[in-house]
């Protein structure tokens, strides 16, 4: 393995269609709950311990080899947001795109049979992390940080925050990072043995229901 | 993935020329270029004067509204299912360029979901004179510029002005409303882009989008000879 795919991997500029959602970014903005760096920075934290925890233990065990359907099916019922969910399937098309161009393999040629028109983003970024010979704590650290990394640079556009200041949110939650991606390692090895329902269902509701309102919205720069 | 690439995989990955069932995809054309120069009336002129003599549709790159694909449905330039627009999360180059995978995946839904096409344009949102498309993304790209963004448009050059297949320089019509020099703005472009071909275009006039759609046919010959 190559401890560098990982970067590759972790990179922003991944061509993997993320740059255009924000992670519930736009619609806390909008409803005053993100106004600059510190409230970033509590949404960015609440965003990690759920949706980053969950996402995290699902890569992680995709990288352990639990099934690709299950966990798909796991994600599903951890995602109570229809919008979320097509959200979620989409990243995880085009994230499997990218990905069979990056690293070619016979796995990630049967994910896209099986699945279409995408399996969960998380699902299909362990398999990803696999096909490249990354570690399961490898696809652990990727899905938080994305958890993360996605509503901070989108802020960055949608408030004019200084970039900066954005970027120090995300430093000031490493420490978090490493916790979270501990948890879900430690998670994803229980439900290697114990089946999916030992993956966490951490969920955060105005996420879910900031998700609802915004894919209503006429006008919006962000897709989810 | 290249043009002689095998195709035993479930979907194509970028610029495969042939489907996964092994038929050869539509032809992709590219639109790009500044706010407001015309495109979308381009793509809209395009629709009328092809879609009796192909099988065509239309993928939108928004910035953050469905306006321009909302446009071509009031227009009823084509059906509904031909029509597809992609959110591009405020950087319309990105859509186009870096991150193509958006944009892949509304073609090939296209293909999948209304059959047979032989020809998909891709419209850009408005952007600035250095977005240009992904080979990744599109065969060939058409850059659109309008006389009243200034006639020194060509002189300064950048990627789009100078690299695409197709420049089009539209609303010939004002030019002597807004005091443009068509004479120079041909000579600059000249310079910038050697033997590559330019159209003055004026929707308004009687030759409408002729010029540009005959580039079209002439590509789609090429594509499918």
């Amino acid at each position: 393995m190559s401890r560098a795919a990982l970067l590759v991997l972790a990179d922003g500029r991944f061509p993997a269609g993320g740059h255009a959602h924000s992670g519930g970014a736009e619609a806390a903005v909008k409803a005053g709950r993100i106004t600059g760096a510190e409230s970033l920075e509590s949404f960015c934290r609440g965003r990690l311990y759920t949706a980053g925890l969950v996402s995290s233990a699902l890569a992680t065990a995709a990288v352990l080899g639990v099934d690709p359907r299950q966990l798909d099916e796991a994600a599903d019922a951890r995602t109570p947001s229809p919008a979320l969910r097509v959200a979620a399937r989409k990243l995880g098309r085009q994230l499997l795109r990218a990905a069979r161009a990056t690293w070619p393999s016979p796995e990630l040629d049967a994910l896209a049979g099986q699945f279409p028109k995408g399996a969960h983003q998380p699902v299909v970024l362990g398999l990803t992390a696999r096909a490249a010979g990354l570690e399961p704590v490898d696809a652990a650290y990727c899905a938080a940080y994305e958890s993360v990394s996605g509503p901070a640079s989108a802020t960055v556009r949608l408030l004019s925050l200084d970039p900066f200041d954005a970027t120090a949110v995300l430093a000031r939650l490493a420490p978090e990072l490493d916790r979270v991606a501990t948890r879900a390692v430690e998670a994803a090895r229980t439900a290697v043995e114990e089946g999916v329902d030992a993956l966490p269902s951490a969920s955060a509701p105005l996420l879910e229901i900031g998700a609802e309102l915004h894919a209503a919205w006429p006008v919006r720069l962000f897709a989810s | 993935m290249h043009l002689d690439h095998s195709h035993d995989g479930p979907t194509a990955l970028s610029a495969d020329a042939h489907r996964k069932d092994g038929t050869r995809r539509a032809l992709r054309i590219g639109l790009g270029g500044p706010v407001g120069s015309g495109k979308t009336a381009t793509v809209a002129a395009l629709c009328r004067a092809l879609r009796d003599e192909l099988s065509l549709a239309v993928v939108t790159n928004d910035i953050y509204t469905r306006e321009d694909a909302e446009f071509l449905l009031r227009e009823a330039v084509l059906p509904p299912e031909r029509i597809t627009a992609v959110e591009t999360g405020a950087c319309p180059h990105t859509a186009i360029r870096d991150d193509i995978s958006a944009n892949l995946e509304a073609v090939e839904d296209l293909e999948d979901e209304v059959g047979s096409l032989d020809l998909i344009l891709v419209e850009s949102g408005g952007d600035n004179l250095t977005a240009t498309f992904s080979k990744g993304l599109v065969d060939a790209q058409i850059f659109v510029i309008d006389v009243a963004g200034g006639d020194d448009i060509p002189r300064k050059g950048g990627p789009g002005v100078t690299t695409a297949d197709l420049l089009i320089v539209n609303k010939t019509d004002l030019a002597p409303y807004v005091g443009s020099d068509l004479a120079r703005m041909a000579a600059d472009a000249k310079a910038q882009r050697g033997e590559l071909p330019v159209v003055f275009q004026s929707l308004r006039g009687e030759a409408g989008v002729t010029a540009v759609a005959d580039w079209v046919r002439a590509r789609l010959a090429a594509w499918t000879a």
